[in-house]
């Protein structure tokens, strides 16, 4: 189970509290749990990537494992503490703007 | 017992004030979507419980909300799990999906050069005045789209881009569809207004449209006097009994035209400025009109720090000040162009927001006013709903 942490206002926008926790088949990467995150609540999309090109919006990062990989190919596998579900992927607006 | 709902877009949410006739004791709900940006919510003639919303955030980009209840719930159409399955299971679009047709093309950006077109968000919400179901979204930049289905999915009309939009040009504050006008007597007929490129018009319901910008003056914009796109035009305004008599607050000059946008022609008269962002059309007599003057482009805040509509009721050129509850002294605020609606009563009400958050309220067609709110934060757009 790959847990997921959303920031405030996309928790709010997918009306839910506390992580997420989803099911992604392997290989496990940033584009499987967006996919994944995404079909549970289509009220994100276009809210964390692109529509149409899937690109990561430019205020949006990515965190596991006291790791930056927003700049990571979104196929980039994730850490094995995110897949076994011990860490959480961290989704977050980044600090910008007033 | 009939009803006023002001529906009111600010930076950071949209709140909902009510009152009866009297307009005289206001309830204030919000804020709904806190702490996002609320381009412009406005309600469906055709049913008055159907409201939209532009959520928008630089964050997480574009939503679409939705009311079935008069803004009481609100739901983002379209994506729930089982309304985004086609019945073979491949994906369909979602409420907050706004893509250009086709290829979309470049415009002409703030050196010169081309530049692609490149959605942002949705500056202004029109609902069919017939079906509920059916709406127009202004987007930045500029396009205008539709939706059939209540908001589940949106697709752009095509041919507005194709009036000269290679020539279209943003301005300081982007470039977008922030006016959009439906003709009450004429279906097929819209006029759009954009800033920086001026107002069009379509006459098939939005398949072709045409620039109607004959007669503006721009000189230190557009060299060109008889430049057919490209003027910086803030809001049109009409009233719905005569649909060919349009009202523009431009960048600079406030204008008129009595045939559809054949031919413009200024009637700023004595106003103190005729810089400004509203106009607006008193809701039982068509030559009176209002708007707020701003001393300039550099300066965006009332002339001598008194915050003044300017009511004409002569259709323009001979305009009155009306200042009486208004701040008359250290008042800089601002009033951005879709920040001003009548309502239907009889005496007419007008109403205003303030980049400073105050929402003021006329229930007597401008003589007096009274502020609803003060501390709201900085006012986008007001909208209003009259209810029997």
């Amino acid at each position: 189970m790959i847990r997921v942490e959303l920031p405030f206002h996309l928790r709010n926008l997918a009306r839910l509290s506390g992580e997420v926790e989803l099911e992604v088949s392997e290989p496990i990467t940033i584009s499987a749990v967006l996919a994944a995150l995404e079909e549970r609540y289509p009220v994100l999309r276009g809210t964390i990537r692109d529509h149409g090109t899937l690109k990561r919006r430019p205020f949006i990062r990515f965190f596991a494992c006291k790791e930056d990989l927003s700049l990571e190919p979104l196929e980039t596998p994730l850490p094995g503490a995110v897949v076994d579900g011990s860490e959480p992927f961290l989704i977050i607006g980044a600090l910008a703007g007033g | 017992m009939s009803k006023i709902r002001v529906l009111v877009g600010t930076k950071k949410g949209a709140f909902i004030l009510t009152a009866d006739g009297k307009r005289r004791n206001w309830t204030v709900s919000g804020p709904h979507f806190a702490g996002w940006e609320i381009y412009h919510v406005k309600g469906s003639v055709a049913d008055p419980n159907r409201i939209y919303a532009s959520q928008s955030s630089g964050w997480f980009g574009q939503i679409i909300q939705r009311s079935d209840d008069g803004g009481q719930t609100w739901n983002t159409p379209g994506s729930a799990s089982e309304e985004l399955k086609s019945p073979e299971g491949f994906p369909r679009g979602e409420s907050n999906k706004f893509v250009y047709d086709g290829d979309a093309g470049t415009h002409k950006w703030y050196d010169g050069t081309q530049h692609p077109w490149e959605f942002k968000r949705i500056w202004h919400l029109e609902p069919s005045l017939t079906d509920p179901d059916t709406a127009y979204a202004g987007a930045e930049d500029a396009a205008i789209f539709k939706t059939t289905d209540g908001g589940k999915t949106w697709k752009e009309l095509p041919g507005l881009r194709k009036a000269k939009g290679q020539l279209w040009q943003p301005g300081a504050g982007g470039m977008a569809v922030h006016t959009i006008l439906l003709d009450r007597k004429n279906a097929c007929r819209i006029y759009v207004a954009i800033s920086a490129a001026g107002a069009f018009r379509t006459d098939d319901g939005g398949a072709t449209w045409k620039p109607i910008n004959r007669g503006l003056k721009s000189p230190f914009q557009l060299p060109d006097p008889d430049a057919e796109v490209g003027h910086c035009v803030h809001r049109i305004a009409m009233h719905p009994s005569r649909p060919d008599v349009l009202y523009m607050q431009k960048h600079w000059d406030v204008m008129r035209t009595n045939d559809a946008g054949g031919e413009w022609t200024e009637v700023s008269g004595n106003l103190p400025s005729d810089f400004g962002f509203p106009i607006d059309v008193h809701a039982h007599e068509p030559e009176t009109i209002f708007v707020v003057p701003i001393k300039s482009d550099a300066e965006h805040f009332p002339p001598d720090g008194k915050l003044r509509v300017y009511r004409s009721k002569t259709g323009g050129n001979e305009w009155e000040p009306l200042t009486r509850g208004l701040p008359q002294q250290d008042c800089y605020v601002n009033v951005l162009r879709d920040a001003m609606a009548v309502d239907s009563f009889d005496p007419c009400g007008i109403y205003f927001g303030t980049t400073g958050g105050q929402v003021y309220a006329s229930a007597n067609g401008g003589d007096t006013w009274n502020p609803i709110v003060r501390d709201l934060p900085a006012v986008l757009s007001v909208e209003t709903q009259t209810l029997s």
